[in-house]
C-alpha cells in the first residue's frame, strides 16, 4: 500500500471533490465548524451523534452504519474522502471505522481542516443534497479493534503504544490540556506501554511525516518491535486511530489494533496494573 | 462540549459556570492582529521540553484556553499567511493566566 492509496492532498480535493463517485465527509466531535463553513460538496458526520451508540458505550451496529451511510448518500462503490479538525483525529477514527465495517475505498485529506484553513482555501456553507442509497456494510473486522482483555494479555508481550501527551502518560494530566482535568479514572499508563504521542507523527500543519521519519520515530526511537503485534490507545480511541492509520496504513504493519476503550476504560478498571511516571 | 470526548472546541472549553479556576491551571487569552481579533488560526501549547501538548482552533474572538498543569509552558500561534508567534507562560493551580498575543 502506498500513500496515494490512503491519502489525498488539498489540490486533489479542489480538483476532484465534485467528481461522481467521490464523497467528501467532514468528521468531528464538534460539528459547529462544519456549519460555519466546510469544503464544497462535503457532507458531515458527527463523531458522537452518528458513530456512537446513544446508550451503550460502543459503536453504532452494522444496521446503524448502513442506515447512516444510506441517509448521507454514500454508496458501496464511492471513494470516501474524510477530513476534520483536531489534526484529523476524528477523521482518522472514522477512517478506521469505515474499514472496520468493510468500506475499503476510503482516504484521508492530508492535513485535514487545519491545513486547508491555514492556506485560506475556500469554505462554503451550502449543504450538498445527495440522493439516498442502499448501503450494505460488512461484519466488523475485529482484526483491527482491540478489547480490554486483549490489552491486559498484551502487557509485556506485544507492543502497547500510548499516543497521549507525555503529561497524560505520566499521570500528571488526565485529559488533553484543552479540556478540564476532572475525570473519574486514575492517571498513568498501561505497564510496558511506549509513549509515542500522536503529535510526533504529524507536522505542525497537520500533515503526516514522511514514511522514513515515521519508521525512525516508532522503531529506532521508541523501540516498537515491528515483528510483534501492536495495540495503540489514547483516552477515547480517536488519537490512537490517528496512530493506527500511521502504523497500519502508511507503514503497512499488518497486525495493528486500535483500543477504542482506551484510558477512560482501562483507567477505571478494578484490579488492573497501572504505571505512573515518565516514559523510560 | 462533553469531557467524555477529546475534541478541542474553538476558543477552548469553558472554565466553569462560576468563572473560577478552582483546581485547574488555566492559560487563556486572545490573538489579535492590528487590534482586530484573529478568528481563523490555531493556538498550540508546548511543555517546557518543547513537546506538543494540546491545540485549539481560535474562537471567533481570537480566544483560546488550556487546562494545563503547574509549570512553564510555551504558547505557539499559527494563522493563515504563515503567521507564527510564541509566548512563554507560567501556570498555577487555581489561577487563570491571561495572555494577549498580538501577531
Amino acid at each position: 500500500m502506498s500513500r496515494s492509496d490512503v491519502l489525498v492532498d488539498a489540490d486533489w480535493v479542489e480538483a476532484h471533490g465534485g467528481d461522481p463517485g467521490v464523497v467528501l465527509v467532514e468528521v468531528d466531535e464538534d460539528t459547529s465548524a462544519y456549519d460555519k463553513g466546510h469544503i464544497r460538496n462535503a457532507v458531515k458526520i458527527d463523531w458522537k451523534a452518528d458513530l456512537q451508540d446513544p446508550v451503550r458505550r460502543d459503536f453504532v451496529d452494522k444496521a446503524g452504519f448502513e442506515a447512516l451511510l444510506s441517509e448521507r448518500g454514500i454508496s458501496n462503490d464511492d471513494t470516501v474522502i474524510l477530513y476534520g479538525g483536531n489534526n484529523n483525529w476524528f477523521a482518522a477514527y472514522a477512517y478506521w471505522y469505515f474499514r472496520l465495517y468493510g468500506h475499503n475505498n476510503v482516504k484521508l485529506l492530508d492535513g485535514g481542516r487545519k491545513k486547508w484553513e491555514l492556506e485560506s482555501r475556500e469554505l462554503v456553507t451550502d449543504v450538498p443534497q445527495r440522493a439516498k442509497t442502499e448501503y450494505h456494510a460488512q461484519e466488523q473486522d475485529k482484526a483491527i479493534r482491540a478489547f480490554r482483555d486483549e490489552v491486559i494479555a498484551a502487557i509485556g508481550r506485544d507492543n502497547l503504544v500510548d499516543v497521549r501527551s507525555p503529561d497524560e502518560f505520566a499521570g500528571r494530566l488526565l485529559a488533553p490540556a484543552h479540556l478540564p482535568q476532572e475525570q473519574a479514572q486514575r492517571g498513568g499508563h498501561i505497564p510496558t506501554a511506549k509513549n509515542v504521542p500522536w503529535s510526533k507523527a504529524a507536522e505542525e500543519d497537520g500533515t503526516f511525516k514522511s514514511d522514513d521519519a515515521l519508521r525512525t520515530l516508532y522503531g529506532d526511537e521508541a523501540g516498537v518491535d515491528f515483528g510483534r503485534e501492536t495495540i495503540a490507545y489514547c483516552r477515547i480511541g480517536e488519537r490512537s486511530a490517528h496512530t493506527w492509520f500511521v502504523l497500519h496504513e502508511l507503514l503497512g504493519q499488518p497486525n495493528v489494533k486500535n483500543y477504542d476503550g482506551s484510558w477512560t476504560e482501562y483507567g477505571s478498571l478494578v484490579g488492573v496494573p497501572i504505571e505512573v511516571g515518565d516514559g523510560k | 462540549m462533553s469531557v467524555d470526548g477529546c475534541g478541542a472546541p474553538a476558543g477552548g472549553a469553558p472554565v466553569s459556570a462560576a468563572k473560577d479556576a478552582g483546581t485547574q491551571a488555566v492559560v487563556q487569552g486572545h490573538v489579535t492582529q492590528n487590534g482586530a481579533a484573529v478568528p481563523v488560526g490555531y493556538a498550540r501549547l508546548l511543555n517546557s521540553g518543547g513537546e506538543f501538548v494540546a491545540e485549539v482552533p481560535l474562537g471567533e474572538d481570537g480566544g483560546f484556553r488550556f487546562f494545563a498543569a503547574p509549570g512553564s509552558w510555551t504558547l505557539r500561534v499559527l494563522a493563515p499567511g504563515n503567521v507564527r508567534a510564541e509566548r512563554v507562560v507560567s501556570a498555577d493551580i487555581g489561577k487563570i493566566t491571561e495572555l494577549e498575543v498580538a501577531v
